[in-house]
């Protein structure tokens, strides 16, 4: 039969990371392999109770059926596999396949790995190179157009519109950072200021270099299961209460409106299959490729009215100690970004702070936590909800 | 900004795009049945999914959606173009294009500017581009 609502489907039982930062005697597939082997010691269990797995893309390594390749290396002979490609809203939607099949009975315990070497593997230059790709080969990239530029267009437009400015920006910048300091594995914890920030070499207006997201080495991996196959681990499982898609476009050249984005409605999908709303979220892990991209999102999921986020980021109310903590693991900015593994970091952090492992950083009695992938130019979305208990 | 890299060889959707861009001229598609202009071209209308339509002389005018100044360089082809001025642009047909903006006044642009299109040479075809109606 089937069930309309994942709610309840499937838990996370096990999450794990690879080294991060620059890990150059690693290759993506061994970061890979590490991320995994922790996060099935975390679950307490073993390669063997593993019947799927689930992973993106990298950009480093020469593979094609990269799910294939991954299962090959890992030495698994799964029942379930693919390779799935949304960008950085990979993790999101490979969770979300995953709770279906687990729902369905197609596996019991699969594992979502992802994440490369992107910043030792292929340098600096052919990092930011492999950045024009994402751009339409025909109607953008011939002008010089890579993503940290179409993000550009999507900053000075939300400032031209609802007055957002440089030092809202850099408050986002600046938190994650001061974040990231309180996280053992993240890439970068040295403080950065809004005049830092505010300083940092030039990327494409209004974006500086502080304003973008690391390129890090980096895997993270993650097993979900079923309810029922969990009560026989020691873990304690962290419950998916609801997942929301919304796909509008893959280049800005086609996309509906450079102001409104597909977080809106897959924030409402994921707040109507769980049952809550944007007051009922304890925790925020919003997608940061750049600083401007969680203002947008605390907008468009109902943490702030819009035009508001800039300001309330500013006067730290999305701290870890304001009334909504978001990216309380230093995001993508500070923690880690290497391909899809970054919106992977954010659900990781997420069952931390819900199981309460988090030591300095962690928010007090998190419930409920929020994680929101975003691939393309804001194009491919996926919100999802988790709780400590289920509901 | 002067750009000499080839353009990639025209996919089959656009190709009577690029073959009018190397004359100087600036198609776009518009579909017959809905009557929608769509960008970039594509074998039928996202809207109403009619395969059939027709290339129409655009108006080449239109107004600064938003804008961005590149100062770090994606790939060695723009290395020695930085400080470059990237638009997207709302066309009179009701199309965005993501473009260069070139010429007079190109790096203090702002939203809402009106420019027209011109075009780049490159050594096998042309790139359509805008400018400044009135430079400041």
């Amino acid at each position: 039969m089937m069930t309309a609502s994942l709610r309840n489907s499937a838990v996370v039982l096990g999450v794990g990371e690879s080294d991060i930062g620059q890990v150059p005697g690693m290759t993506g597939l061994g970061l890979n392999a590490q991320a995994a082997r922790r996060a099935i010691e975390d679950a307490g269990l073993r390669p063997d109770d593993i019947d799927g797995l689930l992973t993106a893309y990298s950009f480093t390594e020469p593979y094609f059926m990269l799910g294939s390749v991954l299962a090959e290396y890992l030495g698994l002979r799964p029942s379930l596999c693919a390779a799935m490609i949304a960008g950085g809203a990979s993790p999101g939607v490979m969770i979300g396949h995953a709770a279906a099949a687990i729902a369905m009975g197609r596996a019991r315990a699969i594992l979502i790995c992802c994440g490369e070497n992107r910043a030792t593997g292929m340098g600096r230059d052919d990092a930011v190179a492999a950045l024009t790709a994402v751009g339409h080969p025909w109607y953008e990239a011939p002008y010089g157009a890579f993503i940290p530029a179409l993000y550009a267009l999507i900053a000075k437009r939300h400032m031209n519109d609802y007055g957002t400015t440089r030092e809202h920006m850099a408050a986002v910048a600046v938190q994650s950072r001061a974040n990231a300091a309180l996280h053992p594995r993240a890439h970068k914890k040295a403080p950065i200021t809004i005049a830092d920030v505010l300083g940092a070499k030039p990327v494409s207006d209004p974006l500086g270099l502080l304003d973008c997201c690391l390129i890090s080495d980096a895997a993270g991996a993650i097993v979900v299961t079923s309810a029922e196959f969990a009560r026989q681990a020691r873990q304690k499982p962290v419950w998916l209460h609801g997942l929301g898609e919304h796909h509008t476009h893959e280049h800005l050249v086609a996309a509906p409106s450079l102001t409104q984005f597909g977080a809106l409605e897959s924030g409402r999908r994921a707040y109507e299959m769980a049952g809550v709303g944007p007051k009922d979220i304890d925790i925020a892990q919003l997608y940061d490729c750049f600083s401007i991209v969680p203002i947008i999102e605390a907008e468009e999921l109902g943490f702030s009215a819009m035009g508001q986020a800039g300001p309330e980021f500013a006067a730290g109310e999305f701290g870890l100690k304001g009334r909504l903590p978001v990216n309380t693991h230093g995001g993508m900015m500070s923690h880690a970004h290497a391909g899809a593994a970054g919106g992977l970091f954010g659900v990781i952090e997420s069952v931390r702070q819900l199981r309460g492992e988090c030591d300095a950083r962690q928010v007090a009695d998190a419930a409920i936590a929020l994680v929101h992938n975003e691939g393309g130019i804001l194009s491919s979305h996926c919100t999802m909800i988790f709780g400590r208990e289920p509901r | 900004m002067t750009n000499l890299t080839p353009l990639r060889e025209p996919e089959a959707d656009g190709r009577p795009f690029w073959a009018a861009a190397a004359e100087g001229r600036l198609v776009l598609q518009q579909c017959q049945a809905c009557g929608k202009t769509r960008f970039p071209p594509r074998h039928q209308c996202p809207h109403c999914w009619s395969p059939d339509a027709e290339w129409k002389q655009a108006s080449g005018k239109g107004e600064i959606e938003s804008v961005t100044i590149v100062r770090r360089a994606p790939t060695a082809a723009f290395r020695d173009l930085v400080p470059y001025a990237i638009v997207a642009v709302t066309l009179a047909e009701g199309v965005r294009m993501i473009t260069n903006l070139v010429g007079e006044g190109a790096l203090n642009a702002q939203i809402g500017d009106k420019v027209n299109v011109c075009f780049e040479q490159r050594p096998n075809g042309a790139l359509p581009q805008f400018q400044l109606v009135e430079p400041k």
